[in-house]
């Protein structure tokens, strides 16, 4: 099929704002974004620019604004979009270039949620026992891959800059809810400042945009919760 | 732009509502305080409610009280309520619901005797 691409392109060394450029291009119905990228990056524009890795939909590098929605181009099949594609970099990020984003101060904030296994006991001789019922309860956030489809779909991230964005508070919540960590205070504090948890305003575009389908609007109103009832 | 969907909508919806009533309280802070020069000043002002114009704003304006009230208990039940989140698309239909079945009515009742574009 016939498919048109119109790109958000922006060269920091030559544009003084981002423009769209079209590109026809032929694909077939079950090549997937990324694919039809790859073809305008190898053989009509070389100078495009886009991050992808695994291509496989788990290192979470090639997430961008397709038509209108934050989506890994890795995913997203060219026929299911349509013939006319818009592809965008994500929103609340500054672009470095074409639909290259700078991800740092989505990291920063990411670490400011010490995302790592808190324990302040000596370690057992065996391993740190958890049920399967307990390993339940934050199972769906243990699959955030970092992609920051979440974050740059939410309003108040795109309107503060401080505010720590859904991404972070998913994966406070994979530790915050671990029956083995003893690190929730220390999260909770980060959480609870006026750029946490309580800047999310139920919007739910970070619910649609995760492509691992993580109920990413249900795990911050659990961890709105917690702070809520367990003062 | 952002093709969010409807919590997207009820948000942008929340906001302007709010910021309209805000709008409003200025302009109810302002024609109050012409009590205070004079009853011919104030009467003068307030002449301008009459207007078809006015009535209709002044529909829209309960419009938006009770869009921003139904949508904020929506929101709070959201925070307080820990099924709320599963519920979404029921409290989403839920608000728009009650909204409507509130406001069209008070449409009926505010806009009835109105002389239109008098």
């Amino acid at each position: 099929m016939q498919v048109t691409l119109k790109i958000l392109r922006f060269d920091p060394e030559k544009d003084k704002k981002a423009h769209f450029k079209s590109y026809e291009i032929e694909a077939d119905p079950l090549d997937r974004i990324l694919d039809a990228l790859n073809t305008v990056k190898w053989y009509k524009d070389g100078t495009l620019t886009f991050r992808r890795s695994c291509a496989h939909g788990v290192c979470g590098s090639d997430a961008m604004r397709i038509n209108g929605r934050n989506r890994l181009a890795c995913k997203e099949l060219v026929g299911d979009i349509g013939k006319k594609i818009t592809i965008e970099p994500m929103l609340g990020f500054r672009i470095l270039k074409d639909l290259v984003v700078d991800m740092e101060p989505f990291f920063e904030k990411y670490r400011s949620i010490k995302p790592y296994l808190i324990n302040y006991e000596d370690p057992p001789a065996t391993e740190r026992f958890q049920s399967a019922e307990d390993r339940e309860i934050f199972d769906e956030t243990t699959k955030c891959i970092l992609c920051g489809a979440c974050s740059g779909s939410c309003p108040p991230f795109w309107s503060n800059s401080e505010f720590i964005g859904p991404a972070a508070i998913v994966n406070a919540h994979r530790f915050i809810f671990d029956s083995r960590d003893q690190g929730s205070d220390e999260r909770i504090a980060v959480l609870s400042q006026s750029e946490g948890v309580f800047r999310c305003r139920t919007v739910y575009n970070c619910t649609d945009a995760c492509p691992r389908e993580i109920p990413v609007t249900k795990a911050i109103e659990q961890i709105k919760r917690v702070m809520l009832y367990n003062r | 732009m952002y093709r969010g969907q409807s919590g997207m909508w009820l948000w942008v919806f929340h906001r302007l509502t709010g910021v309209g009533i805000l709008a409003f309280l200025f302009l109810h802070v302002a024609d109050t305080y012409l009590v205070g020069l004079g009853p011919e000043y104030y009467n003068e002002l307030v002449f301008l409610y009459k207007l078809w114009v006015f009535r209709l704003a002044e529909w829209l304006l309960v419009g938006a009280v009770l869009y921003h009230a139904i949508n904020g208990i929506r929101v709070v039940l959201m925070d307080f309520w820990e099924s709320g989140v599963e519920r979404h698309t029921q409290l989403v239909f839920g608000t728009l619901g009650l909204f409507l079945l509130l406001w069209l009515p008070a449409g009926i009742f505010m806009l009835k005797d109105v002389k239109w574009f008098a």
